[in-house]
């Protein structure tokens, strides 16, 4: 995609759904009116591990405004058990009423449908349950021993996803090494909490399927209602144009939906399901507690000789999911010798799920806190260290990086941090009652991408014209709208108020899920070549048209710029996209095209890269810890929104800083309850947490990557952060913290 | 949320009148616990009496007015706000005014009061879960945080039924400052209690946590004159800058008189089951010149006893670093 210098992409424009979330205007899956509207609410198990022996609903049932009680007694049997859409990690393993089963503790087991959210609430009380207790497992610690390989599957292209992964030989690599680390380092369990807690509106009409959801994949929503139900897919309607955040736990469509769709069917009404604060603690996933082993071997100049890095994560009782958080080691450094294993270990806990950079979040920890142990005991800077080691291609693939500015990131946040002031030695800078320490970390992750396809209509808006694309993306809260518009007005030679992007609808063409930091590099490339497509078939309509003054002028020699169109020679002959499209039956011109990544993922390696430094102030009386300043220096291909581009890195920081000091989800081991679940006690920062926070933008060309040139931004601005921060802590302290979060508890 | 009954109280005798038939009966002040609890299940009201239409019959319960001998009376129906930043408490006793502002979200100081915050309860976890055994919500079903996570739980005042932790900051400074708890009944007896004495320990009755009657209703916290006071001060020490419950906090009052402590007041708060007066920090204190010796000698004395639990042992050395650091800075005041 050319620069455009007078074209909107890149420039820092307003959010075009502002004015419609400050107003209240955005409908998000809760607020739609429908008539006739009932409320669902889920009744939870209070045990971890067995099952219901008995459920009484009487109560319930004749309690005010109670319209009905689904539970495994009474709910429709679904095709194959409820399993039907269930192909992980896509479909997961759902907990839809199909048998009295209980594998952890908060699992639906009933759903009250009253005519209002009180009465549904009160009712749902009511319910008596009694319970055969099986037997539980909810301690990571006590099942570490029971931890099992990942099973093996394939390697996806361009990225080695494998379980486990060897290169060299790792035991010689640290037998020749002059300094080795190994140390254990483990993060909690942590919960997304998104501003908008899920939700759904499940309203049936004959055999046809409505749901208002909210929901990061707006078809695998409905490809997981269809097959659950075994309906064709386009008897399900998804209608999801606002998220109010996602952070990956809106990306797989978890019971709550069909539980309001299974309800609505039963009850013969519109259902909503909107889950409590408390309710997203378990039901709708989180980031599992990780143990990583990490062993390190050098050479006495810090040339790398060995990695070995083996997780242990958590998963549930009824599915497989890994936070992998070693894949990230194997391209991160230059090292010939590497192992990189996973292992599972189950626990009767809600299945956790992908969580803001799922593996790199941890690994980034974990590895550059290694590395920091690493340059200490090698008397080394930790930059120099990382210097050392740099990879110049991927050391996993061996292919080249489509691009990377890593070395250009360091420098850059080195010298805005001014970390060349940095005393090398733990605990001794100081300023007044501060101790104070610098650390610094590698942030990447890698650059995915989707087919996905666009259709774009230009037609008349009175005298002007507008251009309306859809496509069924999403938008968390991020800008998806507005960098769509503006890639969509830079194709078409429009302004941006002139192209209306719709997203958010089953019934617009398909766009892949909003994760992976994926939707600019899918969904954008797609808008690019549907609205290319669009303008030259309006271009060719005015060269072909004799009544055109661009009659005979070849379409690529037309130029637009604001709905104008210009030669780009010298004849003076100019006519409007509105001139065009009036003359046109219909007076509008349509093109629908996809985009998918294509030989460049066997050819190239591709990722995101940053650097990041921290530096930490410490109490010296209370050890209260502050980090008054964070520098982030990333190379991320193009930037399509200055402004939405630097929100989107200072939001990745923010969680980063709740990741290293704030946030710790408690499960109770002697029953597995959800302990600490409400935004008091479950602590992310508050304004006054977060300090200085700068975000450089490093120079990045990418010709390879995709159509726009962009890598994803979405998940690399927590990477990297909570390494930094440990860095930091020690270099103020010299107290070495392996765990997350790191409290005032474990510097006293 | 269950249905209830509620009613706007048209009078002091209305309001305890109407809530002394009936046991489950509660009052409606700030609601910033209350209706917390009832969404929660915990509490459990058929009967709410909304007392805050009293400040409009009665000016005492809105009012911070000085008393005629020196001294302040706070009507309990003030919120939060108004108190801290009230040109009074912030001169003669700025330790009060910097608890409030200390606690909660603003949203949430505006809307509570000071009899309601005096009455404020628990933040423990599995008090606040239904599903969960608790001796304090449900008597004699155990106690869940004993073996359960405790970080945030008491260590002094703790007892093998409850280690639950009193939340309050505007108690801690209200305790140091020897408040007195005005209280009217249903049969209009008015009576005094000191604050000190006015929460109870969970001893072998968790449920029970201060010596109010049901029928009763409080109308002002009365502070009596402390010159000294002016030279006072608030730390806590939380998991986040705002919007947190304290790990430790210290309230402190120093008469200091040529380096010499005169008298003193001390009391503490995330550690102790009720707002902690340390009487002894302030015995290890008088008489003493103003040092670190004098400080530590009293962070030791306060803290003598503490009895922590599996998640929370760091409490004891952050407590007695807390104290330390207020006391010095009261010091250097």
């Amino acid at each position: 995609m050319a620069t455009n210098e007078s074209g909107s992409v890149g420039k820092p424009m307003n959010r075009v759904d502002g004015r419609l979330k400050v107003t209240g205007a955005a409908r998000y899956a809760a607020d739609w009116p429908i008539d006739g509207l009932t409320y669902g609410v889920i009744v939870q198990s209070t045990i971890g591990s067995g099952r219901v022996a008995s459920i009484d609903v009487s109560r319930a049932s004749k309690a005010r405004g109670v319209i009905g009680v689904l539970t495994h007694k009474n709910a429709q049997k679904l095709p194959d058990k409820g399993r039907a859409a269930v192909n992980p990690p896509a479909g997961r393993v759902l907990t839809l009423l199909q048998d009295g089963e209980v594998h952890y503790n908060g699992q639906p087991i009933a759903v009250v449908v009253a005519d209002t959210f009180e009465h549904a609430t009160d009712a749902a009380t009511m319910v008596a349950v009694t319970y055969e207790k099986g037997t539980l497992a909810a301690d990571f610690d006590a099942a570490f021993p029971s931890a099992y390989p990942l099973p093996e599957k394939p390697a996806e292209p361009g990225r080695n996803t494998r379980g486990h992964y060897v290169r060299g030989d790792v035991d010689a690599g640290l037998a020749s090494a002059d300094v080795r680390i190994d140390q254990t380092y483990t993060t909690p369990k942590e919960n997304h909490n998104p501003m908008e807690p899920h939700a759904a509106i499940a309203s049936w009409e004959g055999g046809q399927l409505t749901v208002y959801d909210t929901t990061q994949y707006v078809y695998g929503a409905r490809d997981t209602v269809a097959k659950t139900f075994g309906m064709k897919p386009e008897d399900v309607h998804i209608i999801s144009p606002f998220v109010g955040g996602g952070f990956g736990c809106k990306g797989s469509t978890w019971s709550h939906v069909l539980l309001a769709a299974m309800a609505s069917q039963s009850f013969k009404r519109p259902v909503k399901i909107v889950l409590t604060r408390r309710q997203m603690f378990g039901p709708v996933g989180g980031r599992p507690q990780t143990h990583q082993r990490i062993t390190l071997g050098a050479k006495s100049d810090g040339t790398l000789t060995a990695i070995r890095h083996v997780t242990t994560s958590h998963t549930s009782f009824i599915e497989d999911f890994l936070e992998p958080s070693g894949i990230v080691t194997r391209m991160l450094y230059a090292v010939p010798n590497l192992e990189s294993t996973h292992r599972l270990l189950k626990l009767n806990v809600g299945t956790p799920t992908y969580q803001r950079a799922p593996g790199e979040a941890t690994g980034t920890f974990s590895v550059e806190v290694a590395m920091d142990e690493l340059a200490e005991k090698l008397h080394m800077d930790p930059l120099a260290l990382r210097l050392k080691n740099y990879a110049e291609t991927d050391p996993d693939t061996g292919r080249p990086f489509s691009s990377k500015a890593l070395k250009e990131c360091y420098r850059v946040g080195a010298e805005l941090f001014g970390w060349s002031k940095r005393k090398a030695q733990a605990g001794t800078m100081r300023d007044g009652k501060a101790m104070v320490g610098y650390g610094l970390a590698t942030a990447t992750y890698p650059t995915y991408r989707s087919p996905a396809t666009v259709r774009a209509r230009m037609e008349m808006n009175g005298s002007d014209v507008r251009a309306v694309v859809q496509t069924a993306s999403q938008d968390l809260g991020t800008g998806t709208y507005t960098i769509m518009t503006q890639i969509a007005a830079d194709a078409l030679g429009l302004k941006p108020s002139q192209v209306r992007f719709e997203l958010g609808d089953s019934h617009f063409p398909k766009s892949p899920v909003s994760g992976g930091s994926m939707s600019a590099a899918s969904t954008g490339s797609a808008v690019h070549v549907a609205c290319t497509a669009l303008r030259q078939q309006v271009l060719a309509l005015a060269a072909n048209d004799p009544s055109s003054p661009m009659h005979g002028i070849v379409a690529t020699d037309i130029g637009v710029s604001e709905g104008r169109l210009i030669t780009r020679s010298d004849s003076p002959a100019t006519e409007t996209y509105a001139e065009v499209l009036a003359r046109q039956p219909g007076k509008a011109v349509e093109a629908t095209e996809s985009s998918a990544p294509g030989e460049e993922t066997k050819q190239f390696a591709m990722h995101a890269f940053g650097a990041v430094f921290a530096e930490a102030r410490i109490d010296s009386d209370t050890r209260t810890i502050r980090i008054p300043r964070l520098v982030g220096a990333y190379g991320v291909g193009r930037v399509l929104n200055a402004k939405l581009a630097h929100s989107q890195m200072i939001s990745g920081m923010v969680w980063g800083v709740s990741q290293a000091l704030r946030e710790e989800t408690e499960v109770d081991p002697r029953n597995g309850r959800y302990v600490n679940a409400d935004l008091a006690e479950y602590r992310v920062p508050v304004n006054a947490d977060i300090h200085d926070l700068d975000v450089i933008f490093v120079d990045e060309d990418d010709p390879h990557i995709n159509p726009i040139g962009a890598k994803g931004i979405g998940e690399i601005g927590i990477t990297g952060v909570a390494g930094a921060i440990a860095n930091a802590i020690y270099n103020a302290t010299g107290v070495r913290v392996r765990h997350l979060p790191i409290r005032l508890d474990d510097l006293l | 949320m269950r249905d209830f009954h509620y009613k706007r109280a048209k009078s002091m005798e209305d309001a305890t009148r109407s809530i002394s038939g009936d046991p489950t009966a509660k009052m409606l002040a700030g609601g910033t616990t209350l209706i917390d609890l009832m969404k929660l299940y915990v509490e459990r009201p058929d009967f709410i009496v909304d007392i805050n239409p009293l400040g409009k019959i009665s000016s005492d319960l809105v009012a911070i007015a000085p008393l005629a001998h020196g001294g302040l009376r706070i009507g309990s129906l003030v919120r939060n706000s108004d108190l801290a930043w009230n040109d009074l408490v912030k001169r003669d006793y700025p330790v009060l005014s910097e608890a409030l502002l200390a606690g909660a979200s603003g949203q949430i100081r505006n809307m509570a009061t000071v009899g309601g915050n005096l009455l404020q309860r628990t933040r423990c976890e599995y008090f606040r879960d239904t599903s969960m055994g608790c001796n304090k919500r449900e008597p004699g079903s155990g106690c869940s945080a004993l073996d359960g996570f405790n970080r945030m739980h008491a260590i002094l005042g703790t007892s093998e039924k409850c280690i639950a932790a009193n939340p309050s900051d505007m108690s801690v400074a209200l305790v140091a400052l020897d408040a007195q708890v005005r209280v009217r009944s249903s049969a209009g007896a008015e009576r005094t209690i000191p604050l000190v004495d006015f929460h109870l320990l969970p001893g072998e009755h968790p449920e029970r946590e201060s010596v109010l009657h049901h029928d009763e209703l409080i109308t002002a916290v009365d502070l009596p004159a402390i010159p000294f006071a002016r030279r006072s001060h608030y730390i806590k020490v939380r998991d986040r800058s705002s919007y947190a419950f304290a790990l430790a906090s210290a309230a402190v009052a120093l008469d200091l008189r040529d380096g010499m402590i005169h008298d003193a007041r001390v009391a503490m708060g995330g550690v102790g089951t009720k707002p902690w007066r340390s009487h002894v920090a302030e015995k290890a204190l008088i008489g003493l010149r103003a040092s670190d010796d004098a400080w530590r000698a009293a962070a030791e004395a306060a803290l003598h006893g503490a009895k922590p639990h599996r998640y929370n042992k760091f409490k004891i050395e952050l407590a007695k670093r807390t104290l330390v650091k207020t006391l010095s800075e009261v010091a250097a005041m």
